[in-house]
This record gives structure tokens, sequence and C-alpha cells, in this order.
């Protein structure tokens, strides 16, 4: 049954940065890369290097601008994947039991011989995390990389998702959330890390910590040659001229 | 969304096929030998039509019947369950309409009843998702309620009750494109909420996150033909509404009927085209579009 697991023992997800995200999509790339050679359909791509490519990707990354009131405008870079929310729309609404959240580490995933392409649960995902893949006719998603973070056949620091093994920033931190001490919750709390549209009650795993305060000059170092008080006869001009 | 044509007609056609096959379990009108035959036929044809239509748009239908399974969770596999519980219900007072064998009616009065559930759990697929705001309100169910009610009664020759439905689907569409209007805007999805970026102040696409299109944009954030929006609701009253009642006030006629039932056919497929196309799905947000 797609009926949600009351509780999961852990809460694995992902932190991520976007603070020291610089946007340079490698992982999106090693996301792609991995996903394409193993674990279920491959991320199939249409017409890769013709007028109008498309594909399927777990992972994107897009580039925001934020303008404050008072300061000046900033660029955040933006990955969006699966939240693995506790309460997944995307699991409930399956009509083949295909979709589910797993008990025991709470990662969401599809069951691909069962998935029937109905498309429903992208529908019902507000994170766009899903996408029906154009020639397997399947429903595609993050896995959370599961078949890395529990295979023994790969070297230790090998075991978590190819999006985080791949940051040169290090802005995608791999963890359990239900755990308060496990490095994703710190930083979570340090940092004030916040979920993604609370309003739409999907209650996500990852988190997303907010770009750092950034500094602001005071005022320019040249700021008092700005402001010259003429005096004598262009003092008298600057005074009458004023009047005019 | 993207108004894919086998939802369209799976959702019309479907929806017209329970209203009818209602009228018929019911006993509303209670037709002997071949013209049995024939409206059971149509009623079936219809409800069954649009359910195979819906099979089209899957990525592997055929695995479809997995979809029966899931009935403590999901609306889609409840809609399932229902239509085919309602056909297989229906199936013995048909046969017995055609043939003349005086069969018990009352399997009709549950089929009725499975039917109107049906529609219902049709509905409800839509009416369900969160994050389509448009959608996530009574006034769906209302609407497919109310097409398939006065699509069944006119169907089934009930003139006057014809007209009297097809004022209260007059009434709910009205209903649905006034709330929908508004609905975005009270569900408080914004492009600060998407990326959690509000707080620090007003967000907007400095670069998109890829140049071409992808699942997302062509499933979910269709913009195509939203300009003709005003247009295409006062076609659709009309068609669906105003002249079928019209029609069904001046004429009483088979011919009449079948013209009404035309003419309203049309008026459906354009309020469900407007139904997918004006609905805006949140993840647009994460675009810049709605």
């Amino acid at each position: 049954m797609t009926c949600l697991p009351a509780k999961t023992d852990k809460k694995l997800g992902l932190a991520i940065d976007l603070d020291t995200c610089v946007g340079c999509n490698a992982c999106v790339t090693a996301c792609k890369g991995w996903n394409d050679q193993g674990y279920g359909a491959p991320l199939s791509d249409q017409n890769p290097y013709g007028a109008d490519p498309s594909g399927t990707f777990l992972n994107r990354v897009h580039s925001y601008q934020v303008q404050p009131a008072d300061a000046a405008a900033i660029t955040v870079n933006f990955p969006r994947s699966c939240l693995h929310c506790d309460d997944a729309p995307c699991v409930t609404v399956c009509p083949t039991g295909a979709s589910y959240k797993r008990a025991e580490d709470g990662i969401v995933l599809v069951n691909e011989d069962a998935c029937i392409g109905c498309g429903l649960c992208a529908w019902a995902c507000p994170y766009g995390a899903r996408e029906l893949d154009a020639v397997a006719g399947v429903m595609k998603k993050c896995t959370l990389c599961v078949d890395r973070i529990y295979n023994e056949n790969l070297p230790e620091e090998d075991r978590e998702p190819a999006c985080v093994r791949s940051c040169p920033t290090g802005a995608r931190h791999f963890g359990d959330f239900a755990d308060p001490d496990s490095k994703v919750s710190r930083l979570t709390a340090e940092r004030g890390g916040f979920a993604l549209m609370p309003e739409m009650g999907t209650n996500p795993v990852n988190r997303y910590l907010p770009p750092r305060k950034k500094d602001a000059l005071d005022a320019s170092p040249l700021a008092p040659l700005l402001d010259i008080k003429a005096t004598g006869f262009a003092g008298w001009l600057d005074r009458m001229l004023g009047k005019i | 969304m993207h108004p894919a044509p086998s939802v369209i007609l799976f959702t019309v056609l479907s929806g017209l096929g329970f209203g009818f096959l209602a009228a018929l379990g019911l006993g509303i009108v209670q037709p002997a030998g071949w013209a049995a035959f024939a409206l059971w036929g149509l009623g079936y044809g219809l409800a069954v039509g649009g359910l195979l239509a819906s099979t089209t748009h899957l990525g592997r239908p055929d695995r479809a019947w997995r979809a029966f399974s899931q009935w403590r969770s999901s609306w889609l596999s409840r809609e399932g369950i229902a239509a085919v519980a309602t056909l297989l219900m229906l199936a013995p007072v048909a046969l017995s309409d055609w043939l003349g064998l005086g069969w018990s009616r009352w399997p009709g009065i549950i089929g009725a009843v499975l039917a109107l559930a049906t529609i219902g759990t049709t509905s409800m697929i839509y009416a369900q998702l969160k994050t389509v705001p448009r959608w996530n309100h009574w006034t769906t169910p209302a609407q497919f309620f109310a097409f398939a009610l006065a699509g069944g009664a006119m169907l089934a020759g009930q003139g006057a009750w014809a007209v009297i439905l097809l004022v209260i689907l007059a009434a709910s569409l009205v209903a649905h494109w006034y709330f929908g209007d508004r609905r975005f805007a009270e569900v408080g999805a914004t492009m600060g909420s998407a990326t959690g970026l509000g707080a620090l102040g007003a967000v907007s696409v400095f670069d998109p996150a890829h140049t071409a299109g992808n699942y997302l944009l062509r499933e979910m954030i269709y913009v195509v033909g939203r300009k003709h929006v005003a247009k295409l609701r006062v076609l659709a009253l009309v068609l669906a509404c105003l002249i079928p009642g019209l029609i069904l006030l001046a004429v009483a006629h088979p011919m009449a009927t079948a013209a009404a039932v035309l003419t309203h056919l049309i008026g459906a497929f354009a309020a469900r085209w407007l139904f997918f196309a004006q609905a805006e799905h949140v993840v647009g947000l994460y675009y810049g579009k709605r």
C-alpha cells in the first residue's frame, strides 16, 4: 500500500548551502552520470545535440536574484531535487503502489517495475522533483543514491550521494536529520536552515542553508571629496545659482 | 497544466457516460428491447470509451491493471475500482432491460450510487492536489457532478430536470472560475516561499536552470492559449448550458435532444480544456512562470 510510514527510523536527506553553492552544475552532471548506469532505467535524452534538446534530470540548478530593500542585489544558486518529504503527497496519490517511502531511512523511491507512468505523483509534488522518462515511460526521481550510500563495494568516502561527493565547494551535506547530533542537523540549527514551501504541508526532510549576511561598505572613503564646500567667488556663484 | 487530449476525452466522456448510466440504473428511463440495447450501449460506450482514452496517456499502459490496488490512499485507484464496480453492477439490469428478463432493479439502484461515486472519485483526483490551487477547491467536484448529472438528464430525455441541472452547471462553472482566479494568491505560494529566499528580499529568476524544455515545463507549466480565457469562458457557458437549455425548452423531440447533447458536449470540451490550461502548478514558481 502506498500509505506513508507513521514514522521512519532515520531521516536521510541533504542540507544544501546556498551560501557556498557556486552554480557549477557538477552535482547535476554527477547525478546524471551515476543514475545512468545502475539503479533503474537510465535517464534518457531526446535530441541531445539537436535544435530542441530535452532530457530527464533528477537535480537541476537554478539561479535567482534577490533584491533586498536596502542593500545591493545578491545572486543565489539554487539546486533543486527531491526533498524526501515526511508527508510526501507523491506517495499517497500513486494508484499502483510503485511510489513508496522507506520506513527504515525515509528515502522516497519508485518501484519502476510497478510504475504505469500516469504522472500523478509529479503533479502532486510542489518541487518538480519527479520527471517522467520519455523512453522508459516510468517516473524518475532522486534515490538519494541508495545504491551508493549502503554499497560496501565502494570505498567508504564514496558512500554518499553522487551530488554530495562531486560538489567542489562542499555546499551539499548528506546525513540523518532524525539524529540531532548529525552534521546536517547541527548545520541546520546553526545556520537557520529552512524548508521549501511549508504551506504545501509536505514536511520536507531536506533543508536549505540561507546565504550568509553580506558585509556592506559603511561609506566610500572618497565620500568627503564629493562634498566640497566652495569658497570665495565660486562659493558666491554656487549660492546665487542655487537660489535661481 | 498541459491539457492532454486523452485526459480531456476521459473526463468529459466518462462523466457523461456515468451520469447517464446512473439515470438508467435508477430507472428514470426504462427502455425495452433494442431501444434498451442502444441506450445502455451508449452509456457503456461513453463510460468505457473515456476510460480507454485515459489509458493512452500512461507511460506504460500495459501495466494499467496495477492501478486497482491502492484504494486505501489513492483517488486514482479508487476511481478505477469504482468505475469497474459500476459497470459490473449495472450489467444485469442492462441485460434484463434488453432481453425483457424482468430481473430485480436493485442492482440498478446500487449501480447508480456507484456511478455517482465514480464521478466523485474522478473529481477528487484533481481536487486533492494542493500543488494546483485552482483545482484544490470544492468547486471542482461540484463542476464534475453538475456536468455528469446535467448530461445524464439530457440523454435520459428529462427536459425539465435537464434545464434545472444546466442552470446549476452554469453556476458551478462560474463559481469555479470566480474562486479559481483567487486561489493561487489565497494558498500563498510565491517565489519567495518556493526558494525560501523571500525573507531576504524580492526574488526573481537570474539565470534559468536550463535553456531548453523539459518534462516539468511541458506537463505543468503550460501557458499557451490563456489570453483567450474570457472568450472561451463565454463560449463554454453558451455551448454547454445556454443553447442546450433553450433547445430543450423550445422543442421536445428526440432530434432536438440529440442536438442539445452535441452542443453541450462541445461546450463541455471547451470548459474542460480551460480546466486544465488555466490551472497553474506551484512548480512554475521555480521558473518564474505561472
